[in-house]
């Protein structure tokens, strides 16, 4: 079974020429699959010599495979967030970086790499079907020239295969994880930012803090406020924290015990604190779990809640007069 | 390890360093109402700012102590709490319940001189 291929930079009739090499190909596979244990039994070379053999080659071809392969990414319309040059700036380190992962094995570097990578083209716009699809091209482009190289060579070109294919599948693998990895890095991240920017704690006065707490609590965010709002009443010395919940619409049991812990903690710190816009359903649900309301200091509106810290904190707010 | 009690005019200031043992703490306990006994001290100050950690027999002491104080008609007020102890305290419910705190050893006094109205002569 003997078939060509030429070189696909044509990328006019190279379309056409590909489907009649892809259905070539299966033929080609099917018989390589069903002839059994010769090629076992005449198994001269050892795998890492036809690892470096093939390394070699395609360290070789290098500039010929790597434009083949820009070609087809641009062709199946990937990476369109990218400019022309910017590919072919990155295909060439890929490229490098793939050679080098099917040569050492040493995949811990490569995972490295590809969460690098991911992390220079995430902010690009860069999806995941686009990083694995273009690692899926290079090895198919790769695949294709030692199908090339080695067309004479039926059985010597089985035991390349046998040498390639398990690094090739690795290196896919290792790139789509590292990339889903640090997309994931990000999230979290980006999560981690929205909690912050949602608890500020906020001084009006001086020695009194404000902390309006709006939307959903959980338990992780109750947390975070009660850390963010013990280190405020240390760095502004405050005497007097209103915490407002009119924005909190609802609160569970572990939520309200963790805003009674609140309370107590700041009081450890020497501050007194007034809790302010309690919805129905919340004073119901402190008055379930038995809150002793004793400790808490509670008013009803925001406004009240400083008007009663200026009180505590000696403050007393006048109008201004003109004089007659 | 000593714990220094400091007089400072009508109160006393026993400062904490890092780590005190249970035998450390039981020994505080008598000194510092001996010291109250000794000079008529109308409050102490327990500045704990040193101490990153707090169990439950640090804290139970603490109240005993403002408690023995109390006996003696004198106010204690403990300072220095840190964020982290703080909310470590809650979480493992102890309160330091009836016993006066303060953010530092400057408010501390600020609360003492106010509640006891003693002004400086100059």
């Amino acid at each position: 079974m003997v078939f060509t291929f030429k070189s696909l930079s044509d990328s006019n009739r190279g379309l056409a020429r590909r489907r009649t090499i892809c259905a070539q190909e299966k033929n080609f596979m099917a018989k390589r699959d069903s002839t059994p244990t010769d090629i076992e039994l005449k198994r001269t070379e050892e795998p890492s010599e036809l690892l470096r053999e093939l390394v070699a080659h395609l360290r070789q071809n290098r500039t010929q495979l790597r434009e083949e392969w820009v070609v087809r990414i641009s062709e199946t319309r990937l990476l369109t967030a990218m400019t022309k040059e910017e590919i072919f700036a990155e295909a060439t380190s890929v490229y490098d970086s793939y050679v080098e992962a099917l040569e050492t094995e040493a995949f811990e570097a490569l995972q490295a790499y590809a969460r690098n990578l991911s992390e220079r083209i995430i902010p690009r716009g860069v999806e995941t079907h686009e990083v694995v699809g273009i690692v899926l091209l290079l090895r198919d482009v790769l695949a294709r020239s030692l199908f090339a190289k080695y067309q004479t060579d039926f059985k010597k070109l089985n035991r390349i295969l046998d040498a390639y294919e398990p690094a090739a599948n690795r290196i896919a693998n290792t790139v789509a994880v590292g990339f889903v990895q640090e997309r994931e890095r990000v999230i979290r991240q980006q999560q981690e930012a929205i909690r912050e920017l949602s608890t500020p704690v906020l001084q009006v006065r001086e020695r009194l803090l404000i902390l309006p707490i709006i939307g959903v609590i959980d338990p992780q965010r109750a947390r975070q406020l009660t850390e963010q709002l013990l280190r405020g009443i240390r760095t502004n010395r405050a005497k007097v924290v209103v915490i407002d919940i009119t924005g909190v619409a609802a609160m569970d049991v572990t939520v309200a015990n963790h805003l009674v812990q609140t309370v107590e903690a700041s009081r450890l710190l020497g501050a007194t604190v007034i809790v302010t816009g309690l919805s129905p359903e919340i004073a119901q649900t402190l008055v379930t779990i038995g809150v002793d309301l004793g400790k808490m200091n509670t008013v009803g509106d925001l406004q009240g809640g400083i008007e009663q810290a200026e009180r505590l904190l000696g403050y007393k707010v006048a109008s201004i007069t003109e004089p007659n | 390890m000593e714990v220094p009690i400091l007089k400072q005019g009508a109160f006393l200031i026993a400062t904490f360093q890092a780590a005190l043992s249970d035998a450390d703490l039981n020994q505080l306990r008598m000194g510092l109402v001996q010291q109250v006994v000794k000079f008529r001290s109308r409050a102490v100050i327990v500045d704990v700012t040193a101490m990153d950690v707090m169990d439950s027999f640090a804290s139970r002491t603490l109240r005993e102590i403002a408690h023995m104080i109390r006996l003696r008609g004198a106010e204690t007020v403990i300072v220095g709490i840190q964020p982290e102890v703080a909310f470590a305290m809650v979480q493992l419910g102890l309160t330091l319940e009836g016993v006066a705190t303060a953010l530092d050893l400057e408010e501390g006094l600020a609360y003492l001189n106010e509640k006891f109205k003693i002004t400086n002569r100059r």
